[in-house]
């Protein structure tokens, strides 16, 4: 069971801030699941572009990066500032 | 040094005066607090609503004052962030430094707010009447960022 974390502006395309499932054993790296969440979550523009980061167990990956065993993975768009 | 972030009001003429205390035998204390914005380009904005997300947030503020730190002699240094839904005049930040003199304390106060408008890990939503958006940083917000490069 992996958590996916949608933060800021994704959460409004996901629908959900943060949800719990098993990804399909397809998906290993890091540019598998962006390509399987632009399917999820279809908008005219691809909401998990290069803009968006992600953070495997609260650590930013370099990517193309292997999923292993994370079991918290979250998206962070563009940061807004404080 | 400290970081707090959290979801409870704060007030800072309070926050500054356990500052000031905690910082006993400085030379200089520089404080800034910044205040939620009551306009925007789109209308009277009506609340804002901010978004961390830790232990990244947190530990992004704990890099920045480290920074600071190998940057100017510092005492002390406090920064308190405010998530979740504020209302226009709400403290959304509050940033203070003490140093034996007033260059360092002014500088790197200066220098975390910069890496806060850019850096920290932060999302920030803007309501108005009838509107919704996020905000990225401005242009002039990195640019303010970049003085420190040199």
């Amino acid at each position: 069971m992996t958590t996916l974390i949608y933060l800021g502006r994704l959460a409004d395309v996901a629908g959900t801030s943060e949800e719990q499932l098993d990804l399909p054993d397809t998906i290993k790296t890091t540019d598998d699941l962006r390509a399987w969440l632009n399917t999820r979550f279809s908008s005219p523009t691809p909401a998990f572009d290069q803009s968006v980061r992600i953070a495997l167990d609260s650590e930013i990956c370099v990517e193309p990066a292997s999923l292993g065993t994370a079991i918290e993975i979250a998206f962070l768009p563009p940061v807004g500032g404080g | 040094m400290s970081v707090l972030i959290t979801d409870a009001a704060f007030d800072p003429a309070e926050q500054l005066r356990l500052f000031t205390h905690a910082s006993k035998g400085a030379g200089a204390i520089v404080s800034f607090t910044g205040l939620v914005r009551d306009t925007s380009s789109t209308g009277a904005v009506t609340r804002l609503h901010l978004q961390a997300y830790d232990p990244m947030t947190q530990r992004g503020m704990e890099d920045a004052i480290d920074k600071a730190r190998g940057r100017w002699p510092l005492q002390t240094v406090s920064i308190i962030h405010r998530v979740g839904d504020m209302a226009p005049d709400d403290p959304i930040v509050f940033v203070a430094t003490a140093s034996a003199h007033r260059r360092a304390a002014f500088e790197s106060a200066d220098f975390l707010m910069d890496y806060l408008k850019t850096e920290a890990i932060f999302w920030k939503k803007e309501y108005t009447e009838d509107s919704e958006r996020w905000i990225e940083p401005r242009p002039e917000d990195y640019k303010d960022k970049n003085r420190w490069n040199s």
